[in-house]
């Protein structure tokens, strides 16, 4: 019997060490980080995606799955800022994996690479569901994408030494490709400069100010808070005095308040892929954008 | 003892793969290059960090400064995350809650629909926060309507344990069954299901110790075991040395497709009671849990449904007397449907089988809640309970529930 506990024992860990130098295995709290990991990685990492671009990353309940990828990750890449404050600690804790606990080389923010706009100056749950750290919204800038692909690629070096050279030599071809990318977008989207557009949700805070448009007003009457009617008139004699070009709203949100402010003010309702998988062109990060600028352009016209 | 073979086998392992970096001119050269890219891409890095910063500076030189957080900041930096949870209703009852009782089933814990009228619900204080590197803890205090505190769960965590175990010791909600775990504010209605009031007193707690386990494989597999001193309802304290009551437990979950998410399991408690209502003996609970969840796409902003049901079965048997041999069984089935981003309804169905008696308690109850935030709940429930011979009790509920502070874990 204790021979059979042993070999058994041994032949775990065998697999486990075969696993960990066949693929770095990642668990990506949201569609833009798993894109970026496979960009950055190929195939020398395992990229499984904890949420898809149709749900409400606020929303997002600790389920079993989600515990059970957790468990055999060897990075948890979340986007930080209180994004995933409602389950990515449970999620972990639940997991029983001590390589992803935050602080550890296995947890990564991508939030904490990069700036972060729209701080609340009042840190008050009157002023809604607020993320006192700013908008963690940060994928939808290019640029952002860019300032968390370097530190991503010196984090997958340090876990897996080995292949070090290989992330760097990614990452200096993602970058040479997504800077190209990235002065087409801005040529492209020369005429959204200047652009007044309504929000659902303020998460496009990265993109309108990447963009040079301007936020005229949000749908939610506070952050995370349904629209309501009274805040939608206020919003149409908002519009009377500053019209706006086009209603945005994120692929994972209903259109039912969208719809009624198109219907009421001269306004076109631009559905945005958000993330990878947002729309059939959002297929990887660079259809991510190229998709967000053509959709801007048509709600513009 | 067990470092140093574990250490040795690591360098043993590291060697090979170190060795043949040093055994030609090109590896270095190769290993130079990558050192030379790695501090391009850093210098790189640290650069546009520094840009950053500096527009971050441009920017917060124009706008006023924020008020510095207070010098006394030092000392409350490490404050645990603190979460408070209010709440309250108002019973219209028609039998007096005075007289409630199950039939067939001995009372204990905390069971019945609440006094009448206004009422002011358990107020609930968490305090939780890492210990150091290696352990968290948790405390949950419920202040009565009588103004009594109670401890309901004080418990510490070793977050760093090995192989997915997780072990947990204290004062903590067991893990048997689906809804235990869940603190009262989470429940979708009002009060517990019967089968819980008539089983395991409402809740079942333990202070002792607890052990899971979680599978290494990509599906969820759980099992747990714990052992605890056995003072609560079905058991007795005893005032025994060794553990008083046990429990094992194993849950396992998935996805079906995007829309479907699942998560069922059995469990096992066994406890001893001593001069129980007349009762001295053995009580072992088995219990069957279940839970599905409906979402399109996955995305519980706008609708979804929930269906869940647990069965019970519990077996006693008397030490000296054998009359007092008793199975009992009883189960729940529920369903909440969240119809609008922020209103839901709901309908549950409870049953229970004394064994001793004819006389089988039933329960019906409707609920409907509306949600402005995920931070607050007010809800309406009505019930037609039948736990007693006679009259059926007709309730309606009327509860609010706040949350406070640290923003909450949404379990599953």
């Amino acid at each position: 019997m204790r021979s059979i506990i042993r070999s058994f024992l041994a032949g775990t860990a065998l697999l486990a060490t075969f696993g960990a130098h066949a693929a770095l295995s990642i668990f990506a709290t949201v569609p833009e980080w798993g894109a970026l990991a496979e960009e950055l990685g190929g195939d020398k990492v395992k990229v499984y995606v904890a949420t898809n671009a149709l749900q409400d990353p606020h929303r997002v309940e600790a389920k079993p799955s989600l515990i059970a990828r957790a468990r055999g990750a060897d990075l948890v890449l979340a986007t930080g800022a209180e994004l995933e404050v409602g389950w990515l600690p449970l999620v972990v804790q639940q997991a029983a994996n001590a390589k992803v606990r935050p602080g550890t080389a296995g947890y990564f923010e991508a939030a904490a690479q990069v700036p972060l706009l729209g701080k609340p100056t009042r840190l008050d749950r009157a002023e809604g569901d607020i993320h006192p750290g700013g908008d963690p919204h940060i994928q939808t800038d290019p640029r952002n994408i860019a300032r968390v692909a370097a530190p991503l690629a010196q984090r997958l070096a340090e876990l897996d030494p080995p292949n070090a050279a290989f992330y760097q030599a990614r990452l200096a071809r993602f970058n040479e490709r997504w800077n190209a990318a990235l002065a087409k977008w801005q040529k492209d989207a020369a005429p959204l400069k200047g652009a007044a557009v309504v929000v659902q949700h303020r998460a496009f805070t990265y993109l309108i100010a990447w963009l040079g448009m301007s936020e005229v007003a949000a749908l939610e009457p506070k952050p995370g808070m349904e629209p309501t009617t009274a805040h939608l008139s206020q919003v149409l004699q908002t519009l009377e005095r500053q019209p706006a070009k086009m209603v945005l709203r994120a692929a994972y949100q209903g259109d039912r308040a969208s719809q009624w402010l198109a219907q009421r003010a001269k306004v076109n309702p631009v559905v945005l892929p958000f993330t990878v998988g947002g729309s059939e062109a959002a297929k990887d990060l660079f259809g991510l954008f190229d998709d967000t600028v053509q959709r801007l352009l048509k709600g513009l016209a | 003892m067990s470092r140093f073979p574990l250490a040795a086998s690591a360098v043993a392992l590291a060697l090979p793969a170190a060795l043949p970096a040093w055994s030609g001119t090109d590896a270095d050269l190769a290993e130079i290059r990558i050192q030379i890219q790695q501090l391009k891409s850093q210098y790189e890095s640290r650069i546009r960090a520094l840009e950053d910063r500096l527009k971050d500076a441009e920017a917060a030189a124009q706008a006023p400064a924020p008020a510095k957080a207070s010098s006394s900041a030092s000392l409350s930096a490490f404050n645990p995350a603190i979460s408070a949870i209010l709440g309250g209703t108002y019973s219209r009852l028609t039998r007096d809650p005075a007289g409630f009782g199950i039939a067939g089933f001995p009372a204990g814990g905390e069971t019945g629909p609440g006094k009448r009228g206004f009422n002011l619900g358990e107020s609930e204080l968490v305090l939780s926060a890492n210990a150091d590197p290696h352990f968290a803890g948790k405390l949950t205090l419920a202040f009565t309507p009588e103004n009594e505190i109670a401890v309901e769960e004080a418990y510490g965590q070793w977050v760093t344990a090995p192989f997915g175990l997780s072990p947990k010791f204290g004062r903590f909600l067991s893990g048997v069954g689906y809804l235990n775990e869940q603190h009262a504010h989470a429940w979708d209605f009002v009060d517990a299901p019967l089968a819980y009031q008539a089983f395991l007193g409402g809740q079942y707690a333990n202070d002792g110790v607890q052990v899971r386990w979680l599978a290494p494989t990509e599906h969820f597999l759980e099992l747990g075991a714990e052992l605890g001193n056995g003072g609560n309802f079905p058991g007795t304290e005893r005032g025994v040395n060794g553990a008083g009551s046990g429990a094992i437990h194993a849950h396992s979950g998935g996805d079906i497709g995007n829309d479907h998410g699942w998560r069922a399991g059995v469990s096992w408690l066994r406890t001893r009671a001593v001069d129980r209502e007349g009762f001295s003996g053995k009580s072992g609970t088995a219990i069957a849990d279940f839970v599905w969840k409906y979402a399109p796409n996955g995305n519980s902003r706008d609708t979804s449904f929930k269906l869940q049901g647990e069965y019970f079965q519990r077996r006693e048997r008397g030490d000296t007397d054998a009359s007092l041999d008793a199975r009992a069984s009883g189960w729940y089935l529920q369903g909440v449907y969240q119809f609008l981003p922020e209103w839901r309804v709901g309908a549950r169905y409870d049953r229970l089988d004394p064994g001793l008696i004819d006389f089988r308690p039933k329960r019906s109850s409707l609920m409907v809640d509306y949600n402005p935030s995920e931070f607050s709940r007010i809800r309406l429930q009505f019930a037609r309970s039948q736990t007693q011979p006679g009259a059926a009790d007709n309730e309606v509920f009327l509860q609010y529930i706040l949350s406070l502070g640290a923003h909450g874990a949404h379990k599953y």
